[in-house]
């Protein structure tokens, strides 16, 4: 293989097979400098192997051609890198102060003990990681939840657990206003750069998203387009 | 007479498929193309500074002024940088605006990439946002397949390529240098200027940096001219922005309007605040704001009216909170994220949040006297205006803001051994009439 000059030889490596080698270099040619492509690699390698792991550590050091430790401190700045597995569905419940106020941290709680983990857990069965999230800017859809870093707008503590009941039964969910719900490993492969076929899935925008709008054709306003109309400001 | 509410990049959100090339084609999508290649890449940028656009990220500074800062003379590469790391407590427009039509945000990527002489540029998209990335990462698809993207772009022989980038969870990458650390598979930590990007930027070239919505208000910029967009505004705060409204309020929502509208025109659009409540306290954009109170509801939303409020207008991230809440819980809440959020690089930052969550965390239980807040007030003043990057100024914000508004609430946890307030009142479903 061409690899094998800076010793990447074989089909299986690192738990890593060959079509993950091969997307991880075809990510770095993606950018006018290789490295730019960390973060996305990172992105790929939890895709594949459910978490950050030491071996993929070690790829991503060898693609970029940089050591294993400065991989290493990029993948624990960041907070979607996982050291732990994942399971197939991320929860992640924004308690910051907004979303905390009007009810994130009563469906943060409810979650904990419905579910019987802490916060960064997974549930024995392995379908449910349960954290709690910063501001994912949807304000104004709040108390917000995500799964799979999907939207799901303005939830209960029962909404919330209807959520995570019908995804360990293994229910098609769709987000509120997004698409059926992939799972973990599938969005982090998005996340990589590799688009799935869900795109045109949900609508364009939720009722929040259009409240101004809605206002505006009721009452015929426009931000005109002859220069003439705003003159007299 | 300009009208209350002006929609322009929200104008297409309610077309049905708005995301797709073909429904916003049908809607004259990409004309801004042919008429900015018709201009020189100077006039281009004329055209932006002459219209006033000010970075509508949170700095307010004049964009074509900005594009003017690279030196075209430098032989190196010139790079475009979206900042979509949108993560700002509160800021939840520039996420909406890619998810409904990121069509709008690719053609004024190429149009300002064309002024600023860039033949590659970058979407930094916050990783959290899953749907928002699969819609860029199509309309980036569709743009390359009509030719408004890749090689002699509608035969001007101008050439751009477009690469949607998702990060990985940090709120500090939204600092345009650590988002550029980022962008070049580094941890996201802030780079000291000068040199500023435009000079040595993304791989030490010139690099602008702007925000989705400054970049998506550049098309109508070039079509409808300088002096529509000048119209709108304020005198030195021109043009539209989208206006964010959560909280406790009937309708929240994005509200495009002419900087200059209040908030109590917006809460009036919005249908008032929620039943049986008042208004108590606000950001105007975001919580690295100081917090307003009812008292300057009238303060019209520009860049120089809230500053002379004493905040800062910011990502008009308007967060309303109802008698309800407790403005030490909301604090503390947000004192925490700072501190998560830190990087680690300078000293005042790293170590000072980590003191303000200590002290904010006693107080909000009862515990500790009311020289903490003294205390407080001496810890921001050791991170306000020494910390690296405004991230530690944004922390003490809240705090310095909160204390001097709602000094009598702190005492009151003292008094009380806790909290006096009960949580269950503030959320979104709790009982209509619910008090604290």
């Amino acid at each position: 293989m061409s690899t094998e000059s800076n010793g990447a030889p074989s089909l299986e490596r690192a738990g890593l097979d060959e079509k993950t080698w091969t997307e991880l270099r075809e990510i770095a040619a993606r950018y006018p400098q290789a490295r730019s492509g960390l973060l996305p690699m990172l992105h790929l390698t939890q895709s594949v192997q459910g978490r950050i792991t030491p071996e993929a550590i070690e790829a991503c050091a060898e693609v970029l051609g940089i050591s294993a430790a400065e991989v290493n401190g990029v993948a624990t700045f960041y907070t979607m890198y996982k050291r732990k597995p994942v399971g197939d569905y991320h929860v992640g419940v924004c308690t910051n102060t907004l979303c905390a106020v009007m009810g994130g941290d009563l469906i943060f709680e409810r979650l904990k003990e419905h579910l019987d983990v802490g916060n960064d857990e997974t549930t024995a069965d392995g379908k449910i990681t349960l954290e709690h999230v910063e501001c994912n800017a949807a304000c104004d859809y709040a108390p917000v939840m995500m799964v799979n870093w999907e939207f799901m707008d303005n939830q209960t503590p029962e909404s919330a657990v209807q959520v995570v009941d019908d995804l360990r039964a293994g229910h098609e969910v769709h987000s509120t206003r997004g698409p059926r719900l992939c799972t973990w490993r599938e969005a982090e492969r998005v996340l990589a750069g590799f688009p799935d076929d869900r795109a045109d899935e949900g609508p364009a925008a939720g009722p929040a998203s259009l409240a101004g709008l809605k206002i505006a054709r009721e009452k015929g306003w426009t931000a005109g387009t002859d220069s003439s109309k705003g003159e007299s400001k | 007479m300009t009208d209350t509410l002006t929609p322009v990049l929200t104008d297409n959100w309610d077309a049905e498929r708005a995301w797709t090339l073909a429904s916003y084609e049908e809607r004259g999508g990409y004309a801004a193309l042919d008429k900015a290649f018709a201009m020189a890449p100077d006039d281009v940028i004329n055209a932006v500074k002459e219209s006033g656009l000010r970075g509508r990220g949170g700095a307010g500074f004049p964009t074509g002024m900005k594009w003017g800062f690279i030196p075209q003379d430098n032989p190196k590469p010139k790079y475009l940088v979206v900042n979509a790391d949108e993560s700002e407590p509160g800021t939840c427009k520039d996420i909406p605006l890619m998810m409904a039509s990121p069509h709008t945000l690719v053609e004024g990527v190429i149009v300002s990439s064309y002024a600023i002489r860039a033949n590659t540029a970058f979407i930094y998209v916050r990783g959290e946002v899953l749907h928002v990335i699969r819609r860029l990462q199509r309309a980036v698809q569709e743009a390359y397949l009509a030719g408004h993207l890749g090689k002699n772009i509608h035969g001007s022989g101008y050439d751009l390529d477009l690469i949607v980038h998702a990060g990985a969870g940090a709120y500090i990458c939204g600092e345009e240098t650590a988002l550029l650390e980022g962008l070049e598979g580094r941890r996201g930590q802030p780079r000291l200027r000068p040199p500023f990007p435009a000079v040595a930027g993304l791989y030490a070239s010139p690099t602008v940096i702007n925000n989705v919505e400054s970049i998506a208000s550049v098309p109508s910029i070039i079509v409808n001219g300088p002096g529509w967009f000048a119209g709108m505004g304020t005198e030195k705060s021109n043009g539209f922005g989208i206006f964010s409204l959560s909280g406790h309020v009937k309708n929240p929502g994005q509200y495009e309007a002419p900087l200059g509208i209040t908030l109590r025109e917006l809460i009036d659009l919005a249908g008032g605040m929620r039943e049986g409540h008042e208004l108590k306290f606000w950001t105007p954009g975001g919580s690295s704001t100081p917090l307003l109170t009812p008292e300057h509801l009238d303060v019209p939303l520009d860049f120089e009216s809230v500053g002379a409020a004493g905040s800062m207008l910011g990502t008009r991230a308007l967060q309303l909170f109802d008698e309800t809440t407790c403005v030490v819980r909301a604090v503390l809440r947000w004192t925490e994220f700072y501190k998560h959020e830190s990087c680690g690089k300078c000293t005042p930052c790293r170590e000072g949040t980590w003191w303000l969550t200590q002290t904010m965390a006693r107080l909000e239980k009862g515990q500790g006297s009311e020289s903490d807040l003294d205390l407080l007030l001496d810890q921001c003043d050791n991170i306000l205006g020494r910390a690296f990057c405004a991230l530690g100024d944004g922390a003490t914000s809240p705090i310095s803001s909160s204390i001097q508004h709602f000094r009598e609430e702190y005492l009151a946890h003292l008094t009380h051994g806790g909290c006096p307030f009960d949580p269950a009142a503030s959320t979104a479903f709790a009982p209509v009439g619910a008090t604290a």
